[in-house]
């Protein structure tokens, strides 16, 4: 029997039956997202904290509109401000917000483990929208999700990703969920950005400093953001980056011929990818948009709804609409 | 709480007649089958409504498009249960909107389930006409709903459950009264 989960804190501690139960769970999501009425009422009365502390646009969106679709309101936390980074004020302000009784709260943090070390103080559901370059479990998801649907299965394919590997949380959110389904990983991108510690992450994963040799059989090629925020070191120049590792209709053409391109976004056109890939019909990006949407719709059924831990169980099996 | 069967309320045999008889009411009293459809509730509510479209086929020669609803985030009590019900998709390949659908289950008890099914629909468009088809009605209403084609009737007291099995989901095929002693 699947082993319940309580939270969603990073996609390494999940087990192979646990992805793939979220992923089916996502199923019926998707097929609502087509539904002229766009509003359930089944978390009706749940609350939801969305404390980003770190700025995001399309995450949080992503997040805000999927707990609409289900009926549940949403507390929005945006901290912009620096002094919310030190560990004390994380505390503080998560009690706060646990102090309007919301019944899960979606945290994005610029520190690692953040969600765990809230996790264990609060008493509610916590989904992980992001913490450092640890996790970004949702994204992980929502891109297995896209790869089962555009190939068919999710098992056993090569996984080429392309950039700056060693700061991306989506990466290693990516590598852990597709290792565990039997990925064989490729990393390419500048020397400091893909060291040689990227491979103890999982098993069967090589680097490759050409990205010709990188994309050679790939069937799947994550994109990823040059993320200047996160980046300390001298910086490549663009046109040097451009030059080496953008993704070309003309190296695509390298992967096999139903190779699959994911990007995270944003998507910077002209310097990771070539617009003519990423508005080609290889690009996954738009349906990685709304399959997220239905990624955090299974999730916040899963996680938000039902009766709280605590509180007493008056259903009456007789009441039940059930069958 | 011990589960025990009471009695067998309808056979295979009679399953199948209940179902010809009802497939004739249904196509009867519609006023032409031009917008008809039939929507079968999950989980048994589905190989009947086939089964219902079926017949209609093989009888008058029209074919009736066939749907499947999922109720479970339409269900009044997930706020009460520990654990999430799995959802699971709609199969529906037609517009609702104008038509005249019978929604197809197996039980009719509290109504719950119907009015689940109604919200269900209502989120997929705007249909001319609802109405229920069951192959039991077993009273304990806890709503107002009533269904309009009804297979048989039976006296039931609450502690007892009406367990109906069909080929295709339980792999044998008749209609138990089972009862919960403590």
């Amino acid at each position: 029997m699947l082993e319940r989960l309580t939270h969603l804190l990073g996609i390494e501690d999940l087990t192979r039956e646990q992805i793939s139960f979220i992923l089916d769970q996502s199923k019926p999501f998707q097929e609502f997202q087509r539904h002229p009425l766009k509003k359930l009422a089944t978390l009706r009365g749940k609350t939801v904290a969305l404390a980003f502390f770190e700025p995001s646009t399309r995450t949080r969106i992503s997040f805000a509109t999927a707990a609409a679709r289900l009926g549940a309101d949403t507390m929005n936390l945006q901290a912009e401000s620096s002094s919310l980074k030190k560990g004390e004020s994380l505390v503080d302000t998560v009690k706060t917000l646990e102090a309007m009784r919301p019944d899960g709260i979606v945290i994005r943090h610029s520190s690692s483990g953040a969600p765990y070390f809230v996790a264990e103080r609060l008493g509610i559901p916590v989904v992980n929208a992001g913490d450092g370059t640890h996790e970004h479990p949702t994204q992980g998801l929502l891109d297995a999700l896209t790869i089962r649907d555009r190939k068919g299965k999710l098992d056993g394919w090569n996984v080429t990703i392309l950039g700056g590997i060693l700061h991306s949380r989506v990466a290693r959110s990516n590598i852990h969920l597709l290792s565990k389904f039997g990925a064989q990983f490729t990393l390419c991108g500048p020397a400091m950005w893909v060291p040689r510690e990227l491979e103890s992450l999982a098993p069967r994963i090589r680097r490759v400093p050409r990205i010709e040799e990188a994309l050679d059989g790939a069937d799947v090629i994550i994109v990823l953001r040059v993320q200047t925020e996160r980046i300390h070191e001298p910086a490549l120049a663009p046109e040097e980056y451009i030059l080496r590792y953008q993704l070309t209709p003309e190296r695509l053409r390298l992967a096999r011929q139903d190779a699959l391109v994911l990007h995270p976004g944003p998507m910077i056109r002209g310097l990771e990818i070539d617009p003519v890939v990423a508005d080609g019909p290889q690009c996954g990006v738009l349906e990685q948009v709304t399959n997220g949407l239905a990624v955090r719709m299974a999730l916040l059924y899963h996680l938000v709804g039902g009766a709280p831990v605590d509180a007493p169980h008056p259903a009456k099996e007789k009441s039940s609409a059930a069958d | 709480m011990r589960v025990v069967e009471k009695r067998q309320l309808l056979s295979a045999e009679e399953i199948g007649r209940t179902l010809q008889r009802l497939a004739h009411e249904l196509v009867e009293k519609s006023g032409g089958t031009k917008d008809l459809a039939l929507i079968g509730v999950r989980r048994r509510g589905v190989p009947l409504s086939q089964r219902l479209a079926r017949i209609i086929r093989t009888s008058g020669g029209v074919e009736i498009p066939v749907g499947t609803l999922d109720i479970t985030l339409y269900r009044d009590d997930l706020s009460t249960v520990a654990h999430q019900p799995v959802v699971q998709s709609n199969e529906i390949e037609f517009t609702v909107d104008n038509r005249d659908i019978v929604l197809v289950d197996d039980v009719l008890y509290t109504g719950r389930t119907v009015r689940a099914a109604m919200n269900g629909l209502f989120d997929l468009g705007r249909p001319r006409r609802i109405r229920l088809c069951v192959l039991i009605d077993r009273g304990h209403r806890e709503l107002p709903v009533e269904a309009t084609f009804v297979g048989n009737t039976v006296q039931t007291s609450d502690t007892e459950i009406v367990e109906v099995r069909l080929q295709e989901i339980d792999g044998e095929e008749r209609v138990m009264l089972v009862d919960r002693v403590p």
